[in-house]
C-alpha cells in the first residue's frame, strides 16, 4: 500500500521516526484547522514541520459537504438555486444568475438584453465583494485590520443593494428562470449610484495603505508563487490564474450575458505570488466598476423578465383572475414543466475562476445529474506543493490570498 | 486557422477509428464517447497533438446510468479546453458496474487529482495508476457510494412526497 493512503498522521509519524534516527532532527506535526482563525472556513491542514519550515502537508476537506449534487437530484430546477447560494457565499449572485443560465440554455430561453445587462450589474457588484473580502482579509492576515473594517462597510452597501433586489442579503436566491422576480425599485438604482460615487474614493484608500507598504510587500512578494504552468497542470481560473501571466477569463474567451458589449480590461499579474493576486484583484475591482457604469448607461429599455410562462410565475392578481395564469401557476409550482432532454456546461467567471455547472436532464423534472466546477476545490490541491519549504507564516498569507471559501470546497 | 469540431472529430477518426464513437453536439460542445480501456492515451494525444492542444482539463465526474446495460452503467466525463483557439470538447468514458475502472489522468493534469479522488469517493469508480486513491469529501471509514442512484437520499417512510400521487411513475420523478 502506498504511503499516501494513509492518514496523513500516520505517514508524518513514519517520517518523524527516520528522521530522528537519520540525523537526530525532531520534525512535529502541526494541525493548521478545521477551526482556526486564519484558515477563514472549515478546512484541515496536517503539516509536517522541521521548526518554522512546511516539510509536507496534507489538507483534509468535507467538513461541510452537504451533498449538493446529490439534492439537487432530488429537487426541481427553481428549487436548486438556494443551493447555489451556498457555494461561494461571498458572491452568491453570481452562482445564482449562472444557474439561471445553465437552466436557460438546457431549456432554450432567448434573455432580454435588459436582463442581461441587470445580471451583469449584480455580478460585478457580487465580484467586488468578493474582492473587498479576499483583498482585506489579506491585510488582515498580515496585521492591518483598518483596511478590513474599512472596506467591509461598502461590502455592507452591496449587501443593501441586493436586498433591495431580492430581499436577502447573504444567501439570495436571486432571480428566477428568465429574469428577475419583480423590477429593480428606485432604491436600488440610488443606492447603486451612491456605491459608484463613494467607492472610488475608499478603495483608493485601501490600496494605497497596503499596495505600497513596506511591511505589506515583504510578506506577500514571493510568497506562494506560482509559476503559469503549475497553474494551468493544476486547473487554476480567475484572479488566482490570471496573477499568474495568463490572461483567461470566461467573461472575455466564452462571453455570456452580452459581457462582449462592454469594455474592459483583463489585469494580469507576473509571479503569481500572493502580492500578484492581490493586486489582480484589486485591479478587477476597478474594472467590475467600469462594466458596472458601462451597463447604467446602455440600459436598454425592456421587461425585467423573459415572457416565458411556462418557466415564470405569473403575477399572483392573475392567478386569481385568469385562468392560463392558474394553470402556469400550478403547473410550475408542481414542477410539470417542458424539459428537454439534453446535456449543458455552462461556466461563468465566479469571484474565484471559473464556475461551471454541468447539467443532464432526461425531461423528468429533476436534473438526472448536476455537477458544480467549483474553482476552489480544483485549485486548492495545490497548496500543499505551493507552501512545501516555505515558512507558516508563508503559509498563512497562501491561504488567504487564495481566496478558498469552504462553501464551495465541499459543496 | 481556427480549430472546429469537424477538424477535430477528422483527426480523431484518423487515429483511433472505432475508439471513439458517437459524436456529436450538444449546446455547441463537441461530445463523443471512448473506449474506457484507452481513455489515458487518447486524452494524452488530445493535449499533446500540436494542432489540438487541450491544455485545460476543466472538469471531471461520474455519472451513474443503472438502466443502461451492465457494460455501461458508468460513465466518467471529461471537460476539456483548447485556451488557444477557446474551444471545448467534452469525452465520455462508460465503464461496467462490476468493477469500474478507468486509467487516471493524474500524470497530464495534475488538476485531476482531486476530482478522480472524488468521484472514486461519490461513485466508487477505480482509478488505476491513481496516486492516492481514497475518500476526499466523506468520512473514510463510509462504505456506501452516495451518489449512486440507489442510493437514498431522504427517509424513505416520508409520505407527502409520494409520487403516485401527482400522476407520475416512479421513474418520472
Amino acid at each position: 500500500m502506498s504511503d499516501l493512503l494513509l492518514t496523513p498522521e500516520n505517514r508524518f509519524q513514519k517520517q518523524i521516526e527516520e528522521r530522528l534516527k537519520k540525523d537526530g532532527v525532531e520534525l512535529s506535526v502541526l494541525n493548521l484547522g478545521p477551526t482556526h482563525p486564519a484558515t477563514h472556513g472549515i478546512f484541515q491542514n496536517i503539516l509536517l514541520m522541521d521548526g518554522e519550515t512546511i516539510l509536507d502537508g496534507e489538507g483534509t476537506v468535507g467538513y461541510i459537504h452537504r451533498a449538493f449534487e446529490k439534492i439537487a437530484e432530488n429537487r426541481p430546477f427553481y428549487q436548486i438555486n438556494v443551493l447555489t447560494d451556498r457555494l461561494n457565499y461571498c458572491s452568491s449572485p453570481i452562482n445564482n444568475t449562472g444557474w439561471w443560465m445553465t437552466v436557460e440554455k438546457a431549456l432554450g430561453i432567448e434573455i432580454p438584453k435588459r436582463v442581461q445587462y441587470l445580471r451583469v450589474i449584480i455580478m460585478e457588484l457580487a465580484r467586488i465583494a468578493d474582492h473587498i473580502i479576499c483583498s482585506s482579509v489579506m491585510g488582515v492576515d498580515t496585521g492591518a485590520l483598518t483596511g478590513f473594517l474599512y472596506v467591509m462597510q461598502y461590502r455592507e452597501k452591496i449587501y443593501e443593494i441586493y436586498e433591495e433586489i431580492c430581499g436577502a442579503r447573504l444567501t439570495t436566491n436571486m432571480g428566477r428562470i428568465g429574469g428577475f422576480e419583480r423590477e429593480w425599485s428606485e432604491t436600488a438604482w440610488r443606492k447603486i449610484d451612491e456605491f459608484l460615487n463613494e467607492f472610488p474614493a475608499v478603495w483608493t484608500e485601501f490600496e494605497n495603505m497596503l499596495s505600497r507598504n513596506r511591511i505589506f510587500m515583504d510578506r506577500t512578494i514571493g510568497a506562494g508563487a506560482v509559476p503559469a504552468e503549475m497553474a494551468m497542470s493544476y486547473g487554476f481560473t480567475g484572479p488566482n490564474l490570471r496573477a499568474a501571466g495568463i490572461d483567461y477569463d470566461v467573461r472575455v474567451a466564452q462571453p455570456y450575458c452580452s459581457y462582449e458589449d462592454f469594455e474592459f480590461d483583463v489585469p494580469v499579474g507576473q509571479n503569481g505570488d500572493c502580492y500578484d493576486r492581490f493586486c489582480v484583484r484589486n485591479a478587477e475591482v476597478w474594472e467590475s466598476m467600469k462594466i458596472i457604469r458601462q451597463a447604467i448607461a446602455k440600459m436598454p429599455e425592456g421587461p425585467y423578465h423573459a415572457d416565458v410562462p411556462e418557466y415564470y410565475l405569473p403575477p399572483k392578481e392573475d392567478v386569481y383572475q385568469n385562468m392560463e395564469a392558474l394553470i402556469y401557476h400550478f403547473k410550475i409550482v408542481m414542477g410539470e414543466i417542458p424539459v428537454p432532454n439534453t446535456e449543458v456546461y455552462h461556466a461563468v467567471e465566479g469571484g474565484n475562476g471559473e464556475l461551471g455547472f454541468y447539467l443532464i436532464t432526461n425531461g423528468s423534472r429533476v436534473p438526472y445529474r448536476l455537477h458544480f466546477r467549483r474553482p476552489c476545490f480544483i485549485y486548492y490541491q495545490a497548496f500543499n506543493e505551493i507552501v512545501k519549504g516555505r515558512s507558516l507564516s508563508d503559509a498563512i498569507i497562501t491561504l488567504s490570498s487564495m481566496n478558498v471559501i469552504a462553501g464551495e470546497l465541499d459543496c | 486557422m481556427s480549430l472546429d469540431n469537424q477538424t477535430i472529430q477528422k483527426k480523431l477518426v484518423d487515429t483511433f477509428g472505432l475508439d471513439i464513437i458517437e459524436y456529436h453536439e450538444s449546446h455547441d460542445i463537441l461530445t463523443f464517447e471512448i473506449n474506457s480501456k484507452k481513455n489515458h492515451e487518447i486524452i494524452k494525444f488530445l493535449k499533446e497533438n500540436k494542432d489540438l492542444n487541450f491544455n485545460f482539463l476543466t472538469d471531471v465526474c461520474g455519472v451513474h446510468f443503472p438502466d443502461y446495460e451492465k457494460e455501461r452503467q458508468f460513465a466518467v466525463v471529461y471537460h476539456l479546453h483548447n485556451w488557444f483557439q477557446n474551444v471545448r470538447i467534452r469525452i465520455k468514458c462508460f465503464t461496467n458496474a462490476e468493477n469500474p475502472n478507468v486509467d487516471s489522468v493524474v500524470d497530464l493534469y495534475k488538476s485531476a487529482n482531486w476530482q478522480e479522488r472524488e468521484t472514486y469517493d461519490f461513485y466508487g469508480i477505480k482509478f488505476n495508476n491513481h496516486p492516492q486513491l481514497k475518500r476526499i469529501l466523506n468520512m473514510d471509514e463510509m462504505e456506501s457510494f452516495p451518489l449512486r442512484k440507489e442510493f437514498p437520499m431522504e427517509d424513505q417512510g416520508r409520505t407527502d412526497k409520494d409520487d403516485r400521487f401527482f400522476g407520475r411513475i416512479s421513474n418520472n420523478c
